[in-house]
């Protein structure tokens, strides 16, 4: 498998690095294939045992928000203190609370 | 699947090799405190007991939605009602994370949805009691969140890692909720006569219920043993309940009120405390649907899906009228 420019195409590389914990992503890759992509993620991303699992995601296949848009899309916590536990400040103090 | 583990995972059958190399694995994860993950080999009771408790958690928090949004257009000030729609909000969010931690145990979302709305999934039982008042929000996000924290947060620890990793999320957004109830209820108590005696009233109502959200006595709770042998619970009921008692018996003191208990003490001797009988003949009715809003609360549940049948229908036409245009293109 090659794209347009006749190069393998890129893939998104993800890292488990313990069980419980989330696979996070670690970083990315060119291989022909999903197989080799699995393959070299082994081998690029965890020589020193930094995982137990790993996913390969075609990046192609990843939906990304629009990084310009950042204001706009994220705007709606802004102003809503209320919702974290520190606007609450008359339980401050209270055990267990 | 060859294997009967019914009754606690004992094996009744002979597993494969494979099988029994799954087994062996899995008990070792077990034993080491470390997490299962979704494409592990697992017990199918493991997997089965697990979909029915991260289930019917989820539909806790969907039900759980209903008695507090009925106060949004209530709320005493616009203060309030953003702080309820946010917390309804919440409740709403963790239903979806728990969802989600359940379908990687392979029951698809939809089924789980038909289980809900079919009466034949349960969920919390403090959900089909009504809130009258007010101060029933102070009393739900004080009590009723509170117990439901102290239940959670060793979830967070529990051997299947999707489901503590959707408890941890979701515990870090409780801590607001049970916050802004005890507020709730600090301000009514601080107010007029008639307002105290409203909170008075709420604490008094939730007070029971709550208790009995941690289930029932461990002398009669056959499923516990077989979840704390897998990691999944980490403390008895009655150990749990009573860490609750504890805190609450300290923070009534600063609110103002008192507890509907009037045995309630420390007994030194044993180290517990001790509160007064708890009605489990009632609790068990209200499980199997016969509590006051239990009708209700199905009944909005269905109806909020049927009338929000046809966004989901025009957003399916939406996407597959763009997938035409993007192959057209």
């Amino acid at each position: 498998m090659t794209d347009t420019n006749g190069t393998w195409p890129l893939w998104e590389v993800f890292v488990r690095s313990s069980r419980g914990l989330s696979h996070v992503h670690a970083g990315s890759l060119h291989a022909p294939d999903a197989e080799m992509a699995l393959k070299n993620a082994r081998d690029l991303y965890t020589r020193r045992n930094e995982g137990i699992s790993l996913w390969v995601v075609a990046s192609t296949d990843i939906i990304a928000s629009d990084p310009d848009a950042k204001g706009m899309y994220f705007e709606s916590p802004q102003g809503k203190d209320y919702r974290h536990a520190t606007y609450y400040t008359k339980s401050e103090g209270v055990k267990h609370l | 699947m060859a294997t009967q583990q019914e009754g606690g995972g004992r094996l009744s059958a002979v597993l494969s090799p494979e099988e029994q190399a799954g087994q062996d694995r899995f008990n070792q994860i077990i034993a080491e405190d470390s997490r299962i993950e979704p494409r592990d080999w697992m017990p199918e009771a493991y997997r089965k007991t697990l979909t029915r408790q991260m289930s019917q958690h989820a539909h806790s928090e969907i039900i759980g939605m209903q008695p507090e949004a009925n106060w949004i257009t209530r709320a005493p000030s616009l203060k309030r009602k953003a702080i309820l729609m946010a917390k309804v909000q919440d409740e709403a969010g963790h239903g979806l994370y728990l969802y989600s931690g359940t379908e990687t145990l392979g029951t698809p979302r939809d089924e789980l949805n038909d289980q809900l709305m079919t009466g034949k999934a349960k969920y919390s039982s403090i959900f089909n009691y009504p809130a009258r008042s007010w101060a029933d929000m102070g009393a739900i996000g004080w009590l009723v969140d509170g117990a439901a924290i102290a239940n959670q947060v060793p979830l967070c620890r529990a051997s299947y890692g999707p489901y503590g990793r959707a408890m941890v999320r979701i515990c870090k957004e409780e801590s607001f909720h049970q916050r802004q109830g005890f507020e709730i209820l600090l301000e009514l108590s601080n107010g007029t006569p008639a307002q105290k005696k409203m909170a008075q009233d709420a604490v008094n109502r939730f007070y029971a219920p709550s208790l009995m959200m941690f289930g029932p006595p461990d002398s009669d709770s056959p499923n516990s043993g077989q979840s704390t042998a897998w990691k999944i619970k980490r403390f008895s009921n009655d150990e749990l309940r009573q860490r609750f008692v504890g805190m609450i018996v300290e923070q009534i003191k600063i609110l103002g009120l008192t507890l509907p208990d009037p045995d309630l003490r420390f007994d030194a001797e044993t180290g517990t405390w001790l509160h007064m009988d708890l009605d489990w003949v009632e609790f068990k009715a209200v499980i199997a649907g016969n509590g006051p809003c239990n009708a209700q609360r199905l009944q909005r549940r269905r109806d909020a899906h049927n009338e929000g049948a046809w966004v989901r229908e025009a957003a399916a036409a939406y996407a597959a009228k763009m997938a035409r245009k993007t192959e057209v293109a």
